[in-house]
């Protein structure tokens, strides 16, 4: 068994060592070239080799495949004719794909919402607590952990035992049988299976905000807040009155980003229930009009929806980038 | 011992004064409440088969009994048609450590560039490039996949030819570059223009040229950012599912541990035993990764996203 392993990674291990080294040869080369070059080609080398293969790459692999990909979401399946708005109305008004953009909605408000509002009261209450690396360490490893892993945890967490006789080995069912509760499959009855699995991508992304949120608070002033405490403010009071203003602007950063990722959700709807059971949403849907139904305009269509959800935030932060540039 | 700084001793004294038992004890629950589904496959996952499928894995505490038969099965033992996980943990590394190197690499190269050489739309393209960082995969999957399988084609002439890739680890390595450019340029140029400009322009005085003076000064400089850029990516690239997926072109000899582990979980067919050890050997090394340079890695994302 173990040699006839060795033989399909024997060849995979070839192509990396020499990609490898052909990739730091060819980069040595253009180096040797460019230091050697006159001081005239230089001013132009300079470009060609520190800006260009990163320019090109985007341009071909970006920006190109992107506006082919708006272009095909006004073609049919196979790009061969243009037919108009019909994949976009096709998206709008199939009961389906209607499902799928509710779950996308669900998705992106709570998501964003939970995770933030969790990561915020963690990064609050361990903010001046002792030890309080090891609690943050263990809320924050879930973002060290694949999507896919997370969707085999948790499916282990929700597993269901369909037999009343054999024990739950699920850890919730366990617990909702031990109470005397009904127990459930919980990824298959809408429209509560959607929330379990946006449970999944509450827990991995907590950490992010906890973090994000953490780091922003050290940079609240200790007398801003002796100040409140003197004055005889609230916990309550100091967190909203001191704390979140100070804050405001990371608050809005972990939201954005969150929301961006959120928008793109995947790999935990494919693992999970495969978008069945009305858990559909729109980039697991795309993939399937894509890659199973070979149907390229509706899969284009379907992105490019996605690519309009993402703009207002990419507008938001490309804004704030300049704003901060001017006031430096 | 040590004598606090007045500052650190301020802290230490607020800290003191502020923290409050509940709000801790509040934290630690929910620390706990977060490490339990992870710690529940682990348990699990080296459990016998027998137990695994009879009892919850909370009586593991009661009736302890261990085996490691679970990661010898899904490691070195193919089922019918797919191969041993120990493959695919092999590609993910194969596909992991060129899609690190390569887009560091050149991000390097772009952001030093847009930081030090002064030329017209310098700002127009590295707004460009910062706006690219959310443009989602999904926009440029078939395209890109096409362009691998049948070069590039307008009208009459082949810009790009087909290159025969497909079905190895090239194109997964490419579109992964692409993928991970714009992040990596954008936090390396912020990085790149704090760069005091006496020293570069010291380095001109002393006839250093670009090419010199990146590899004497900048790429010496840049090792912090480029450490965190390389965990951020290494993390991207292992975890991720849905570019391995698409330009491994469903070759099992490619295939990342992501989409194997995917494929279990949808058909089924493997029981908890195969699962949870599957899982933990493609989590594995991603945590060790994480708890070891924890620090680093939270360095760079505040960098991608607190600013100023």
């Amino acid at each position: 068994m173990r040699q006839t392993l060795w033989e399909t990674i024997a060849p995979n291990l070839t192509l990396l060592v020499i990609s490898l080294v052909a990739f730091a040869a060819v980069i040595y080369a253009l180096f040797l070239i460019g230091s050697r070059a006159s001081i005239r080609w230089q001013g132009w080398l300079r470009y060609g080799i520190f800006l260009g293969p990163a320019l090109l790459l985007l341009l071909v692999g970006l920006i190109y495949p992107a506006l082919r990909t708006i272009w095909m979401s006004f073609m049919d399946k196979r790009s061969e004719s243009f037919i108009g708005f019909d994949n976009y109305l096709w998206a709008f008004t199939i009961p389906e794909i209607q499902i799928v953009l509710r779950n996308t909605m669900l998705w992106v408000i709570f998501v964003p919402l939970l995770s933030t509002a969790i990561g915020l009261a963690i990064a609050y209450m361990t903010d001046r607590m002792k030890n309080a690396g090891v609690v943050k360490s263990l809320i924050f490893m879930p973002m060290a952990v694949s999507f896919v892993g997370a969707s085999v945890i948790w499916s282990f967490v929700y597993n269901f035992e369909p037999s009343a006789d054999k024990p739950e080995i699920g850890l919730l069912n366990a617990i909702a049988r031990g109470l005397g509760l009904e127990t459930q499959n919980f990824l298959l009855n809408p429209p509560w299976n959607t929330f379990f699995l946006i449970i999944v991508l509450v827990w991995i992304q907590t950490g992010f905000a906890m973090v994000i949120l953490s780091a922003a608070m050290k940079n609240v002033p200790d007398d801003v807040f002796e100040a409140a405490m003197l004055d005889g403010a609230s916990n309550w009071r100091r967190f909203t009155s001191v704390t979140l203003p100070m804050i405001r602007g990371s608050v809005v950063v972990v939201l954005t980003t969150i929301t961006i990722g959120t928008l793109k959700v995947f790999d935990i709807v494919r693992t999970m229930t495969g978008g069945n059971f009305q858990t559909n949403v729109i980039a697991n849907e795309m993939y399937a009009q894509s890659f199973r139904q070979l149907n390229y305009g509706q899969g284009s269509a379907l992105a490019v929806i996605l690519f309009i959800g993402v703009v207002p935030i990419i507008w938001y932060n490309v804004r704030q980038l300049r704003l901060e540039r001017t006031e430096r | 011992m040590t004598t606090l700084t007045p500052a650190a001793a301020r802290r230490k004294k607020a800290k003191d004064v502020f923290s409050s038992p509940i709000a801790s004890g509040i934290a630690v629950v929910i620390a706990v409440l977060w490490t339990i589904p992870t710690f529940s496959l682990l348990i699990t996952s080296i459990r016998p088969e027998a137990d695994i499928n009879t009892t919850g894995w909370w009586t593991f505490f009661v009736n302890p009994s261990i085996s490691l038969e679970n990661y010898e099965k899904v490691l070195f033992v193919g089922t019918g048609v797919n191969p041993p996980m120990f493959q695919y943990f092999f590609n993910s590394l194969a596909v992991t450590i060129p899609s690190v190197i390569f887009p560091i690499t050149l991000a390097v190269f772009a952001a030093y560039a847009l930081a030090w050489f002064d030329f017209k739309g310098r700002d127009a393209i590295f707004f460009s490039i910062f706006a690219l960082q959310v443009v989602p995969l999904q926009l440029t999957l078939v395209p890109l996949l096409q362009l691998f399988a049948k070069g590039l084609v307008i009208g009459e002439t082949t810009l790009i030819p087909a290159l025969g890739i497909t079905g190895t680890y090239i194109p997964i390595w490419i579109a992964h570059t692409i993928f991970g450019l714009p992040l990596a340029i954008f936090l390396l140029h912020n990085f790149l223009r704090q760069i005091p400009r006496e020293l570069i322009e010291a380095g001109r005085v002393d006839g250093a040229n670009w090419f010199t003076m990146f590899t004497k000064i900048v790429l010496p400089l840049s090792v912090p950012a480029i450490a965190s850029f390389v965990i951020f990516q290494f993390l991207w690239v292992w975890n991720d599912l849905l570019v391995g997926l698409t330009f491994g072109a469903g070759s099992k000899s490619v295939a990342p541990m992501t989409v194997r582990l995917a494929e279990m979980v949808g058909t089924r067919g493997s029981g908890w035993e195969v699962l949870t050890a599957g899982a933990f050997v493609s989590i594995v090394v991603p945590l060790i990764v994480f708890f070891a340079l924890q620090r680093y890695f939270v360095r760079g994302l505040l960098a991608g996203s607190v600013k100023g």
